[in-house]
C-alpha cells in the first residue's frame, strides 16, 4: 500500500518498539522474539504532546517508552535517544517504528468534475491514503464559481487532490477548476511560507495546462488519472503520491515531526493507513467479507472489504473525546439516551459531555459514566457506518448491461457494497472497544450499532495495537502476523440475529446447538430475548435454526439454516430483539428492556 | 510513574509570556526588535487579495474560448470600474451588438483561452495585526510577524469563545462561589473585563451584552446557555472567531463550579488594571487555551532577557490538583499519595490512581488521568 521502500536493517529484528501518536494519547508497545515467535510483551502510554507547553510529539513518545522501560526493566532510552540496535539482552531495541494521527491527521481537499463520479473517486483515493477529506469540490456541486474560490481560500488543507475527466476527454472543466484554485491562492494549515502540495490525478491531456496554471503557485505533483476510463478506477498511484507528500511536506511542518522521522527506522505511516493494511490482510488471508472500525478520540475510521474490494472512510468529527460533543449534536440526545439504562436529566448529561470535550483525556470513574460513554459510542459507531455505506459504493455513472430479466429490478448504478447479510466478520479497535472493562461490552456496542443480520463473527483489537502492527507488516511480515494472531486479535464470538419483528415473548426461532463434545442445547428464542451461550474461542459448534414463518436468517422467510459457528471470549449471542432493532419508545419500558438485556449477558457489574 | 498526568492550566502572579503574532499571509512588519508596543498598536500589515469574480465571456458572447482575446477591450492587469465594458462583439447590424460589463470594480486578473473565462479581482483589503499585549518586540519574522514579550500575571481558562480584546478588570461578585446575575452588571462595566464567580446564566449574559462589556470570566456555564448565546451547538472545541458581542472565558468547565480560590484571588488583586484577553480555544491539533494577560507596569517589569518556561517534572506529593471528572468534578485538593500499582475502580478498569486530600481532611482515590495540576506560583 505504501509506496516507500521497506526499511533495510542490517541486523535481525528481535526487539521492536512501536508507537502510535494518537490525537489524545501516544501508545507504545514492545515486541520481542520469544523462541521462534514474536510476542507483544509490554505496553506504555502517555498524553500526546503536540500541544503547549511541549509542542513536540517526540516528548509523548519518550514518555510512553519510559513507561515500557519501567514495566519491563529494559533500558531503551539514552537521554532523548532510543538506543538501536540492542546492545545486550536488557539494553536497547532493534528498531523503532511509528504511526501518527496527532495534530489532526492529514487533512485534504479534493476536486473532481462530476461530483458523484471523479469527485467520489478522488475522495476514495484520499480516504484510502489515510486522509480526512474536509471538502469535495466539483464543477457540478451546485456552488457558484466565486463561492468555490471563497471556499478554497478559507479552508486550509494540508494537501489538495485534483481529479476530473477521463483520459482523452474534454479538458475545459478540469482546467477551469485549476484556474479557481490558482485564483484562491490556497495556503497550507501549517507553515505560512511553504507551498501547498497539490496532486493532479485527472485527465492526462490537461497536464500541460494544469502545470502552467498551478506550477508556480503550488508544490505540484502530476500522476496517473484516477479514473482513466469511466468504468475503471486507478487509485493506487494517487494514493502513493499522497503518502510521499505527507512525509515530505506535511509532517515536516507539525511540531516535532522532523525529530520523530529521524528517530524512526521506517517511514511514519498515517494511523488509518496502517490499520487499513491490517484489515485488508485479514480479509484476504481468510477470504472474508469484513467491516473494521477504529473509534478514536477525534475520528472514527471504518474499513470494509466486500468481495475483495477495500474501502475506507473517516468520519472526521465522530469520536469519543475531542469530538464527543459532535456525536451528541449529530445523533441527537434522544438517540444517545435510548441506550442508557437509567434516568438522567438533560442538563447534567449535556454538561458532562461538554466537560469530556474540553478535558479529553479523562476516563469514566463511575459505572453510570461508563454506561453513558458506551451509549455515545454506539451512536458514533452507527453514524460512521451510515457514512461508510454512502461512500463504499460501486462506481457511479457507468452503463450497466441489462437483460429482460432485470426489467423489474430497479437497481441503480453506484449502490453500496456493504451487504450486512454477506458480512462474515466485524473487527473493532480503538480505546472504547479495546479497553472496555468486559469484552461483552465491546461485543454488544458493535451489535447494537451495526445490527448485524444472520450469522456474524465479531472480534476486537486486544489492547489497541493494529496501527503498530500495520506499520510493522511493511518491514517484517512474520513479526506482524505472529503478534496479530497471538496477542492482538481477540475473537469475541458469533452473533445470530434473525431478521424480522414480532411481539415481545412470541416465538422467533427454534434452535439446536450441537457442541464438539456432542452435548446438545435445544431451545426457543423469543422476540425481545437476548441470550448468551458460552462457547470458548478455540471451539466450534453446529447450530440449526428454524425461524418462524415471517422471520429470515438469510435463506428466506421461515427457512431453516444450519451453520458451523466459532466461539470466542464472550460466546454465542442469540439476538431475538428483531431487525431492524427497535427499542420501546416509552421511557420506563425502554429502561426495563435495557436492564433485562444487559443483565441477561452480564454487561455491567450491577447487572451481573 | 511521573508521565500520566494532564498538564494543568497556569494561574500565576508573575511570568513572562511570548506571543507570536503572525499575519495570515505575507505583508510588512511595522516595528523593530526592542521596541515597546501597546496592545492596541498595529505591529504588522498585509493586503488581503480581493474577492475573485469569474465571468465566462465565451458563453456570454457566444464565441469559442480561444477567440475571446479578439473581443476583449480590457487586458490582463487593467483596472476596471463596475459596469465598464470588458468585451464586446462587432456585428454588422448594430442592434445585435453584445456588451459584457464588469460586475465589480477591480482588475482583470486572468483570461483563459481554454475555458473562455475571465477572472476579475476586487481591490485588496488592508489587514492590520495588533500587538495584543503591552510588551516588547523580541523577534521579527520578516514579512510575517513578530514575537511580543510581556512580563505579566497570567490566567489560562479551560474553554472560551470570542476573539482577542482588552479592558480593565472589574470584580462583580464578592466570592468565587457566587453566581454572576444580571443585577451584578452595571452600565459602568462597559468595555471592561468582568470577573464573576461560579456560574453565569443566559440572563446575565444577555445583560452583559446589553451593557457592552468586553469580556466575562467565570467558573462555569450550562451547555444550554452557551447554545443560546451562540445560536448553535459546538461540536468540536475550536473557537475564537465567534461574533457574539463579547469574549467569554470559563476557568473551570461546564456546570456551576466555583472559580478556584487562587484564580479569584489573583483577579481581585488586579482589579482596575488593564488586561488582554482571548477566548480562542483549540483542544485538538495543538492546544490553545483561552487566557487573561495582565501586564506588569513598565517600571515593575525590570530588565529581562529570556522568557520563563515552566519546568514540569511530573506530579509530586503535596501538589495542588483539580479533579476534572465526575463524581467529584471541580473539587480542589492536594496529592496525598501516588500508589505505583494499578487499582480497580468501580467501572472495573485497572488504572493508575492517586489519593487526593481535601481541605476538610477527607480523602478520595482518583484515576490519575482525571486530575489536573494547578500550575504556576
Amino acid at each position: 500500500m505504501a509506496s516507500q521502500e521497506p526499511a533495510q536493517t542490517a541486523h535481525p529484528l528481535n526487539v521492536i518498539v512501536a508507537t502510535d501518536c494518537g490525537s489524545t494519547t501516544t501508545k507504545a508497545i514492545l515486541i520481542e522474539k520469544v523462541g521462534d515467535e514474536y510476542r507483544q510483551t509490554y505496553r506504555g502510554e502517555a498524553p500526546t504532546t503536540v500541544e503547549a507547553p511541549f509542542e513536540d510529539v517526540t516528548r509523548g513518545v519518550l514518555n510512553a517508552i519510559a513507561e515500557i522501560e519501567e514495566l519491563s526493566g529494559r533500558k531503551i532510552l539514552d537521554g532523548d535517544q532510543i538506543m538501536t540496535p540492542c546492545r545486550d539482552p536488557k539494553t536497547g531495541v532493534d528498531i523503532y517504528i511509528s504511526t501518527s494521527s496527532a495534530g489532526g491527521g492529514l487533512q485534504m481537499m479534493v476536486t473532481g468534475v462530476v461530483q458523484n463520479m471523479t469527485g467520489e473517486s478522488a475522495q476514495r483515493a484520499a480516504l484510502g491514503a489515510g486522509a480526512i477529506v474536509i471538502d469535495v469540490l466539483a464543477s457540478n456541486d451546485g456552488r457558484l464559481p466565486h463561492e468555490k474560490i471563497e471556499r478554497i481560500r478559507t479552508m486550509r488543507p494540508d494537501m489538495i487532490l485534483m481529479s476530473g475527466g477521463t483520459d482523452g476527454g474534454a479538458v475545459s472543466h478540469v482546467v477551469e477548476m485549476a484556474e479557481y484554485i490558482a485564483a484562491a491562492e490556497p495556503r497550507p494549515r501549517f507553515g505560512a511560507t511553504y507551498k501547498l502540495p497539490l496532486v493532479y490525478a485527472g485527465n492526462t491531456d490537461a497536464q500541460p495546462q494544469v502545470k502552467k496554471i498551478l506550477g508556480e503557485k503550488t508544490a505540484l505533483v502530476l500522476t496517473e488519472n484516477i479514473r482513466p476510463v469511466l468504468e475503471r478506477e486507478n487509485l493506487a498511484p494517487a494514493r502513493n503520491k499522497i503518502h510521499d507528500l505527507f512525509l515530505e511536506h506535511v509532517m515536516q511542518q507539525a511540531p516535532g515531526y522532523k525529530k520523530l522521522i529521524e528517530m524512526a527506522g521506517a517511514p511514519i505511516m498515517p494511523t488509518p493507513a496502517a490499520v487499513g493494511v491490517i484489515m485488508e490482510t485479514i480479509a484476504k488471508r481468510e477470504h472474508l467479507n469484513l467491516i473494521g472500525v477504529d473509534i478514536g478520540g477525534a475520528t472514527t475510521d471504518v474499513f470494509s472489504v466486500f468481495e475483495g474490494l477495500f474501502n475506507r472512510t473517516v468520519s472526521a468529527n465522530l469520536g469519543m473525546s475531542y469530538s464527543i460533543s459532535n456525536v451528541l449534536a449529530e445523533a441527537g440526545l434522544a438517540n444517545i439516551m435510548r441506550w442508557v439504562p437509567f434516568t438522567i436529566d438533560e442538563q447534567t448529561l449535556r454538561n458532562r459531555i461538554k466537560n469530556k470535550m474540553i478535558r479529553p483525556t479523562t476516563i469514566p470513574q463511575t459505572l453510570d459514566e461508563l454506561q453513558i460513554e458506551h451509549a455515545i459510542a454506539r451512536e458514533a459507531l452507527r453514524l460512521a457506518l451510515i457514512h461508510h455505506k454512502s461512500l463504499a459504493t460501486a462506481l457511479k455513472g457507468i452503463q450497466q448491461e441489462r437483460t429482460i430479466s432485470d426489467v423489474f429490478e430497479q437497481q441503480q448504478s453506484g449502490k453500496t457494497l456493504i451487504d450486512m447479510l454477506k458480512l462474515d466478520l466485524i473487527v473493532g479497535s480503538g480505546g472504547i472497544l479495546s479497553h472496555a472493562p468486559r469484552r461483552v461490552q465491546s461485543m454488544l456496542m458493535m451489535v447494537d450499532a451495526y445490527e448485524p443480520l444472520g450469522v456474524t463473527r465479531l472480534s476486537v483489537d486486544s489492547i489497541f495495537m493494529m496501527p503498530h502492527l500495520g506499520v510493522l507488516s511493511t518491514i517484517d511480515e512474520k513479526a506482524a502476523t505472529d503478534v496479530f494472531v497471538r496477542d492482538c486479535m481477540v475473537y469475541l464470538g458469533t452473533c445470530i440475529a434473525p431478521i424480522g419483528q414480532g411481539k415481545d415473548g412470541d416465538r422467533c426461532a427454534d434452535y439446536v446447538i450441537t457442541f464438539a463434545d456432542e452435548r446438545v442445547d435445544k431451545g426457543t428464542l423469543a422476540f425481545g430475548d437476548l441470550r448468551l451461550v458460552p462457547l470458548a474461542g478455540d471451539q466450534k459448534a453446529s447450530i440449526v435454526i428454524q425461524p418462524v414463518k415471517q422471520v429470515n436468517l438469510g435463506a428466506g422467510a421461515g427457512v431453516s439454516v444450519t451453520r458451523e459457528v466459532q466461539g470466542g471470549v464472550v460466546g454465542l449471542l442469540l439476538d431475538g430483539r428483531g431487525r431492524p432493532l427497535q427499542l420501546p419508545t416509552d421511557h420506563n419500558a425502554r429502561v426495563a428492556a435495557l436492564t433485562k438485556w444487559y443483565s441477561a449477558v452480564g454487561l455491567y457489574p450491577t447487572a451481573s | 510513574m511521573p508521565h500520566s498526568y494532564t498538564p494543568g492550566l497556569t494561574v500565576t502572579e508573575q511570568t513572562t509570556v511570548r506571543r507570536r503574532r503572525m499575519l495570515s499571509l505575507p505583508g510588512s512588519v511595522l516595528v523593530t526588535i526592542g521596541e515597546t508596543v501597546r496592545a492596541d498598536q498595529a505591529v504588522a500589515r498585509a493586503e488581503l487579495p480581493g474577492k475573485v469574480y469569474p465571468l465566462n465571456l465565451a458563453n456570454q458572447l457566444g464565441v469559442a474560448p480561444d477567440e475571446i482575446h479578439e473581443y476583449l477591450i480590457k487586458k490582463v492587469g487593467d483596472p476596471v470600474r463596475k459596469d465598464e465594458i470588458l468585451a464586446e462583439n462587432k456585428p454588422l447590424i448594430k442592434w445585435l451588438k453584445t456588451e459584457v460589463r464588469s460586475p465589480i470594480t477591480g482588475v482583470v486578473e486572468s483570461v483563459s483561452s481554454v475555458t473562455g473565462q475571465v477572472l476579475l479581482r476586487e481591490p485588496p483589503r488592508l489587514l492590520e495585526l495588533l500587538g495584543y499585549v503591552d510588551g516588547r518586540i523580541v523577534e521579527v519574522i520578516p514579512q510575517q510577524g513578530v514575537v511580543v514579550e510581556a512580563t505579566c500575571s497570567l490566567v489560562q481558562g479551560i474553554f472560551g469563545i470570542g476573539g482577542e480584546t482588552r479592558g480593565e478588570i472589574v470584580i462583580a461578585v464578592t466570592s468565587p462561589d457566587e453566581a454572576l446575575t444580571p443585577r451584578h452588571l452595571t452600565a459602568d462595566m462597559k468595555g471592561k473585563v468582568v470577573v464573576g464567580g461560579s456560574f453565569v446564566s443566559s440572563d446575565a449574559l444577555a445583560r452583559a451584552k446589553e451593557v457592552g462589556v468586553a469580556g466575562v470570566v467565570i467558573g462555569g456555564i450550562h451547555d444550554k446557555d452557551l447554545r443560546a448565546l451562540l445560536g448553535y451547538d459546538i461540536g468540536v472545541a475550536i473557537t475564537g472567531t465567534e461574533q457574539v458581542g463579547l469574549t467569554l472565558i470559563l476557568t473551570e468547565g461546564f456546570g456551576s463550579i466555583p472559580m478556584a480560590d487562587k484564580t479569584f484571588t489573583l483577579f481581585s488583586a488586579h482589579a482596575g488594571q488593564p488586561a488582554s484577553i482571548s477566548g480562542a480555544t483549540q483542544i485538538r491539533a495543538g492546544v490553545i487555551r483561552p487566557e487573561i494577560i495582565i501586564p506588569k507596569q513598565a517600571d515593575a517589569a525590570g530588565d529581562h532577557g529570556m522568557a520563563t518556561v515552566p519546568q514540569r517534572e511530573g506530579i509530586r506529593i503535596g501538589d495542588q490538583v483539580r479533579i476534572i471528572r465526575d463524581p467529584l468534578f471541580g473539587k480542589i485538593g492536594e496529592v496525598a499519595s501516588l500508589p505505583a500499582d494499578l487499582q480497580k475502580i468501580p467501572t472495573e478498569s485497572d488504572v493508575r490512581v492517586m489519593e487526593v486530600r481535601f481541605a476538610d481532611g477527607s480523602r478520595a482515590v482518583i484515576p490519575r488521568t482525571n486530575i489536573e495540576l494547578i500550575e504556576g506560583s
